[in-house]
């Protein structure tokens, strides 16, 4: 053994923000090894700016009729250029697609944190205490998995009516089953081990052996899985706003912006295009962020 | 030696791995001669190379790993010049291996007359019922009772020790001339270890295989080889014929090990185990000169410090050595400052099982079991258990796996609830109640030590803050500065750093995880702690270690220990009374000398035999046990031995549950065998020569 410090007393003190930040800083650090990860975390990164600053980035307003069906690099009469070309109302794309990002970003992370929470409470509930709890969950849980995804959004959002939060319960609703099927695989694994035991026969809770001892030991395989679930509620929202169950108009929403200019697609690809790109372009950061944290959570 | 060519010839072999970190020198000096037909052993603890030396023959790293230098000549050409193709015809029919894992080495869905009938078909190009017929022979050559129905049988429908027989006869099939063993009994229990142990030994005699045996126990590799090579930190350090090396063990590290060891000489009052200081170094952390330099009680600076040391030869026989020192170095295992314990003074009893039963339900819903009312049956994990545990007491209960051991650990925790039966614990019936149902005095007052030193420890949690929140749930302390004080004292009494508080688990060695593991379970003053199997996956110099820990903390606190084990060598030096278990039954309980002695029960008998000892001068009675132990689902209805009991006497033992039977107040045997006749039993161990104790 090392020889131990009788005088040094240290001041360990209980996980403070600043060592989480410390934590975070490493694994970006690892991350920094896997080319993919970084390709992605450069794309998220460049999304969260154009999504942050879009007033300042945006060369046009977003909702303003300028000068229909204006291909891409026209020169703007009155100053500017419309470097992705306009629509068919005239509205500029690419102050659409750039502000259209501020949607897209605030609400796939909202609706993949809300599955999140629903999933990983169920999945805990339904592994841990097993038995009759389990069958149940998982009973709801094939039900609604039983269902074509698109007819559950849809039954949803025509039930409730079609708004950004509406968006988000419809998210959480199809897809915590899932994430409960996840966790609740890892829990049963997790919960025999013996450290487990230890926090058994010390009086704890169920709700903090499921909070404290087992959930943190989860967290590798759902962080990757949640990266590459935001990328399919981005696909989600958009298939959503294609299907005019996005955002209400007139407010700019990718797969609306791609909904809207779909029959003149073949004479004007541009209206099309680059909002697809947009949409592919940001799953792609997603997955390929995925991709890397995988690569880091192997190694560990 | 002989004048034949020598068959497998290892030179200044180097090995090392290539990752992210860069290269990892897992090997780095490593020379072996084996002759035909001879069989040697290579020792060492986990991380010291052996089972890359192994896979280094078989010429099979992994994409990572390489031989950096040195040569491995078999059969008198470099293994390096054999193409792909070449290798292929190698394994297999020249050299075999067989692993730890029996059931890993074995195809679940192919039956395993189908992967046995391969190898000769592959091989030597046999058609099919020659192959079936050679299969066969060869199964009844690894004493397998019925092969035609093992050949039919699927892997996981024939039990563990059956298993690694066939795996062994898969590899004779092949007629190797060279047979690689890594750890093939680690994964089997005690009694069958034994008889796969016999049957190892025999198949030079009559195959004339050489082998190489790995292993890092002792006790075995002197049961099994002809030579033995010691190995630390990727080097062989000591290398010569079994009895020379037992015997007169030259290196320090040689003899540190046999200082770990528990052999029957051992007494934890008056001569304690003297585990060796420190932890193997990291590969790219090795110091300069002599590897085991730093944990050495006869390290000079200056001299073993200076450069690489050569193996050296120290007599004709072929005993080598890699120390410089070796001929200062005393012959015998060093007398360290032993520290003799006082025998403890035992208190008034504080656990008390009378009767205790626990029943596990199965419910089976199929249609059969509906209509022929047997719709739940019970695994009888405990059946009327009856003992006690004193304070201050060490009491261990030992057993196979499936005997009910950690059945009844879990009973005595809360996790599970008695069928039937009292336990009684420091005045309160617990049989009943729950962890949930316990007071937090309750709680407080019975803790465990776990078994498995990767899972004891949450990942997630650091050190300090794990062995804090048992110190504020049990009301020890409530002020978080008195907490981490407190915790800090902890650490200091398992003798870690303090400035472990701040770190995670996976910093940890396991050593040291399970040091955490005994400081968190006497974080709350308990009466009792339960340690379920400690230190069996530790290495032997770690495990002497934290067994002394675990008495000292014992002692200091006057605690009452459970020991759970499946380990005789280490009850016998740790315990003061013995619970011998088979299949959920006490067959014998008494003080340790008692157990050790006749009149013996024959299952502790046996179960005495199957221990592996390292001592060349202790001779035991061979009892090798036929059969399996019988599913719990459905124990005999007799005694539960009386199946694989080769003292049986008659129809009695399979209809009639035996009586217990005292020669003493504390000494219980249940048999049938009257006790007079089994007073009469030979003991099983015998000192040869030598001043060994008992």
């Amino acid at each position: 053994m090392t020889d131990i410090g009788e005088t040094a007393t240290p001041a360990p003190s209980a996980p403070s923000p600043g060592a989480a930040f410390g934590r975070a800083i490493r694994s970006f650090a690892l991350l920094r090894e896997s080319g993919a990860g970084m390709v992605g975390v450069g794309l998220i990164a460049l999304w969260v700016f154009v999504a942050l600053f879009a007033p300042l980035v945006a060369p046009f307003d977003p909702n303003a009729t300028l000068q229909p069906f204006a291909k891409p690099g026209t020169v703007y009469a009155q100053g500017g250029t419309f470097w992705l070309g306009t629509d068919h109302i005239g509205r500029d794309i690419l102050s659409r697609i750039i502000w259209g990002s501020r949607a897209v970003l605030f609400y796939a992370p909202l609706a993949t944190a809300s599955a999140y929470l629903v999933g990983i409470l169920m999945g805990l509930a339904a592994g841990y205490f097993r038995g009759k709890m389990d069958e149940f969950l998982s009973f709801i849980a094939n039900v609604i998995l039983s269902f074509p995804v698109l007819v559950l959004y849809i039954l949803v959002i025509a039930t409730i009516g079609a708004s950004g939060i509406n968006i988000v319960i419809a998210i959480t609703f199809a897809s915590a089953p899932g994430i409960m099927r996840i966790v609740r695989g890892l829990v049963l694994d997790l919960r025999n081990r013996d450290y487990v035991a230890a926090a058994q026969t010390r009086g704890e809770s169920s709700w903090y052996i499921m909070l404290v001892e087992i959930l943190p030991n989860a967290r590798g395989p759902l962080i990757v899985d949640a990266c590459l679930r935001l990328g399919y509620v981005i696909i989600t929202i958009g298939v959503l706003g294609f299907l005019g169950l996005g955002l209400p108009p007139p407010d700019p929403d990718w797969g609306g912006m791609i909904n809207e200019t779909r029959s003149m697609a073949l004479a004007f690809p541009h209206m099309t295009i680059f909002p697809c790109i947009a949409i592919s372009s940001l799953i792609l950061g997603f997955n390929m962020l995925a991709d890397g944290l995988r690569e880091i959570a192997i190694r560990d | 030696m002989s004048d034949e060519p020598p068959l497998l010839e290892i030179e200044n072999l180097c090995i090392s791995y290539f990752t992210r970190a860069g290269e990892i020198p897992a090997v780095v000096d490593f020379s072996m001669t084996l002759h035909a037909g001879e069989s040697i052993g290579l020792v060492g603890e986990s991380g010291c190379g052996k089972s890359t030396v192994a896979m280094a023959i078989m010429q099979y790293m992994g994409h990572n790993g390489g031989i950096v230098g040195g040569s491995i000549r078999f059969k008198g050409r470099d293994l390096a010049s054999y193409s792909a193709k070449e290798l292929r015809r190698l394994r297999g029919s020249e050299v075999a291996m067989i692993y730890q894992e029996p059931m890993a080495a074995l195809n679940p869905s192919l039956t395993l007359g189908s992967q046995l009938i391969e190898v000769p078909m592959t091989h030597e190009g046999l058609r099919r019922s020659e192959a079936y017929s050679r299969a066969v022979e060869m199964l009844s050559d690894v004493r397998l009772s019925d092969p035609e129905r093992v050949m039919a049988a699927y892997p996981h429908q024939i039990s563990g020790g059956q298993q690694q027989r066939v795996v062994i006869a898969m590899a004779l099939l092949g007629k190797p001339s060279l047979l690689l063993l890594d750890e093939p009994t680690t994964a089997l229990d005690v009694t069958v270890e034994a008889g796969i142990v016999n049957l190892i030994a025999d198949i030079s005699k009559k195959f004339g295989t050489a082998q190489i045996y790995i292993s890092h126990n002792l006790g075995l590799i002197l049961s099994t080889c002809e030579r033995v090579c010691v190995m630390y930190s990727g080097e062989a350090i000591e290398e010569g014929r079994i009895v020379d090396l037992f015997e007169r063990p030259l290196h320090p590290y040689t003899q540190g090990l046999f200082g770990c060891i528990p052999l029957p000489s051992c007494d934890k009052n008056a001569r304690p185990l003297t585990p060796i200081r420190g932890q193997l170094p990291l590969p790219h952390e090795r110091p300069r000169g002599c590897y085991f330099g730093p944990r050495c009680d006869y390290f000079r600076d200056g001299l073993c410090n200076r450069e690489l040391i050569p193996m050296s030869p120290s007599d004709q026989s072929g005993h080598r050595v890699r120390c410089l020192r070796w001929q200062e170095v005393p012959g015998e295992t060093p007398e360290r400052v032993v520290v003799a314990r006082e025998r403890i003074q035992v208190g008034e009893e504080v656990l008390r099982a009378t009767g205790l039963q626990k029943y596990y339900p199965i419910h089976d819903r199929s249609l059969a079991a509906l209509i022929s009312g047997k719709g739940v049956r019970y695994v009888k994990a405990n059946e009327t258990l009856d003992f006690g545990a004193c304070v201050r007491e060490t009491v261990a209960i030992v057993g196979e796996s499936g005997c009910g051991k950690s059945t009844f650990a879990k009973v005595l925790m809360g996790l599970e609830t008695a069928t039937d039966g009292e336990l009684h614990f420091a005045g309160d019936e617990i049989s009943r109640s729950p962890v949930r149902k316990r007071s937090p005095q309750q709680l407080g007052s019975l803790q465990m030590v776990f078994q498995n030193p990767n899972e004891t420890l949450n990942p997630s949690h650091t050190i300090g803050a794990q062995i804090g929140r048992v110190i504020k749930k049990f009301g020890v302390e409530s002020d978080p500065g008195k907490i981490q004080q407190r915790v800090l004292e902890l650490l200091d009494t398992v003798k870690l750093p303090r400035d472990f508080y701040k770190r995670r688990p996976r910093q940890l060695s396991g050593g040291q995880k399970q040091r955490v593991g005994i400081a968190r379970a006497f974080a709350g003053n308990p009466k009792m702690v339960v340690a379920d199997e400690p230190i069996s996956a530790l290495d032997v110099s770690v495990a002497a270690a934290v067994t002394e820990l675990l008495m000292d903390i014992q002692r200091e606190h006057g605690t009452t220990l459970l020991f759970i084990s499946h380990d005789l060598s280490v009850v016998r030096y740790l315990a003061d009374r013995i619970v011998v278990m088979y299949l959920g039954q006490i067959m014998e309980r008494g003080t340790t000398e008692q157990v050790f002695a006749p009149p013996y029960h024959p299952y502790t008998e046996a179960l005495l035999s199957a221990v592996p000892i390292a001592d060349p001068n202790v001779k035991k009675r061979e009892i090798v046990l036929e059969g399996n132990i019988p599913s719990a689902l459905n124990p005999p209805k007799g005694c539960p031995f009386a199946t694989r009991c080769p003292r049986k006497i008659g129809d009695i033992c399979d209809n009639e549950m035996p009586p217990r039977k005292s020669d003493h107040p504390r000494h219980v045997i249940a048999c049938h065998i009257p006790l007079e006749d089994l007073i009469k039993v030979e003991p099983v161990f015998r000192t040869v020569a030598g001043e060994a104790a008992e």
